[in-house]
């Protein structure tokens, strides 16, 4: 499962863009584009300044 | 400029970001006679702000400035660095060998960079994305581009990928590296206005109140001040965020913690060491995109600016001689790393030793050099001054004397 984006926290400042190892995320102007190429590594997830990305999982992003 | 669907745009040079560095990039290409289009993703250069805005003046004469328009920056005196314990150094601009810190107001002055990039003939679009590369046999022929939800295409000689910490121009083009965790800072900042500080110096505060890197309080007037930090990314625990280590510091800050944001700020920053390639054929990239922070301070546009005056002038070269093959992209490689390079290198290392100080070892840095006169602050200097008072500190670092 892909990390969910919470759109009310995200700040779109590109943390978790520059940090996924497989580019599965994409910073639109407005809002975040997560690709299905996204190997569930949790980069993203634990990079992310204010926690706006979740994984669903325990809170280190592992699942 | 308007475009239409399926539009076919053509230019010597597109600039992939209207930051800093792909300005002064485009602003020197335009200026050696080159045709330039900057692609802006956002509406708004300049907008939102992503960055502590301090940066030291020392590049004004080196990109044809004497001055840079006062409204897009304020004047410092020094640097106060502060100890866990409140030990303080103060250092003044005779101390870090006159060079001049200003507090930039990133907004105007990145639309004055591009302005002087328009006064050199260069093109701009907002709110329009770069969306893929063209590739011809395997060489970049320019981008594909979306404005208003219309796609269309830009064919240029040279790509310079200016697009910052998330670049994907790199990546699309193949010339990415990945990052490890301790290279990364991630960092949320707070304009704060109704606090108490010194507004003439700029404040940094070392230790565990950012784990891996600092807090730091840059005054934009008299009681307003850019207050952030960035936290070395591999101690996230995951349960912490940077923003609960700021709230943590201003709140246990009697002069800030009275303070009220006007403006919130996240990001992240690669303070890793140079990249072994930062061009293809047809393509480069430059500023933070091309991995140029200083690591030990987490500045980049300095560094940005300077090499994108390089990659500006690279370009006219390269156009004149009618070639962007893998060999003459080297010229770029060679210029911007006998430049910059060393001391990325230099001060990589400094800061994977920094990284690992603990509180009582910050303490006592401090307090032995706010005890004697500095002259200069280099590493050199700042390691003889803490011999005197603490030799078993510097005794790992004697070959760095």
């Amino acid at each position: 499962m892909k990390p969910e984006l919470d759109d009310d926290k995200c700040m779109r400042c590109g943390a978790c863009v520059g940090s996924c190892p497989v580019n599965a995320i994409f910073l639109k102007e407005s809002t975040l584009d997560i690709k299905d190429d996204c190997t569930e590594c949790g980069m993203c997830v634990k990079i992310c300044p204010i926690h706006a990305l979740d994984m669903g999982g325990d809170q280190n992003g592992r699942r | 400029m308007d475009v239409d669907e399926g539009d076919v745009l053509n230019y010597d040079v597109v600039v992939i970001g209207g930051g800093p560095a792909g300005s002064v990039a485009a602003r020197f290409a335009a200026k050696g006679g080159a045709d330039v289009l900057v692609l802006e993703k956002r509406q708004e250069i300049g907008s939102p702000i992503r960055c502590a805005e301090g940066v030291s003046l020392s590049w004004l004469e080196e990109l044809e400035l004497e001055d840079i328009d006062s409204s897009t920056s304020r004047v410092m005196k020094g640097a106060i660095l502060y100890s866990p314990a409140g030990h303080e150094l103060k250092i003044t601009e005779k101390l870090a060998g006159d060079e001049v810190g200003v507090v930039l107001e990133r907004d105007h002055f990145d639309k004055d960079m591009a302005r002087l990039a328009v006064k050199e003939g260069a093109d701009y679009m907002v709110k329009t994305s770069a969306v893929g590369l063209i590739k011809e046999d395997g060489i970049v022929k320019g981008v594909e581009a979306k404005n208003f939800g219309k796609r269309f295409e830009v064919r240029a000689e040279l790509v310079i990928g200016a697009d910052g910490y998330e670049s994907q121009v790199g990546r699309w083009a193949g010339i990415y590296e990945s990052l490890k965790p301790k290279d990364v800072m991630t960092c949320f900042q707070y304009r704060l206005t109704g606090i108490d500080m010194d507004p003439d110096y700029t404040h940094f505060y070392m230790g565990s109140d950012a784990p891996g890197g600092y807090v730091w309080v840059f005054p934009k007037n008299e009681d307003t001040a850019n207050v952030g930090l960035g936290i070395q990314f591999s101690r996230l625990n995951g349960s912490k965020t940077p923003k609960d280590y700021l709230d943590e510091f201003i709140e246990s800050h009697e002069d800030y913690k009275d303070g009220e944001p006007v403006d919130m700020v996240a990001g992240a920053v690669a303070v890793s060491h140079p990249p072994e390639k930062v061009t293809a054929p047809g393509i480069l990239l430059v500023g933070d995109a091309s991995r140029i922070v200083d690591p030990m301070t987490g500045g980049g546009i300095v560094n940005g600016l300077k090499q994108g005056k390089i990659a500006g002038e690279f370009a006219v070269e390269a156009l004149n001689e009618g070639r962007f093959d893998e060999e003459i992209m080297q010229r770029y490689e060679e210029r911007w790393r006998d430049k910059l390079a060393d001391k990325l290198w230099r001060n990589y290392m400094a800061k994977e030793t920094a990284m690992q100080l603990d509180d009582e070892t910050f303490d006592k840095i401090i307090d032995a050099l706010s005890e004697i006169d500095l002259e200069t602050v280099t590493i050199g200097a700042i390691l003889e001054g803490v011999k005197k008072k603490y030799p078993e500190l510097v005794e790992e670092f004697e070959d760095m004397i």
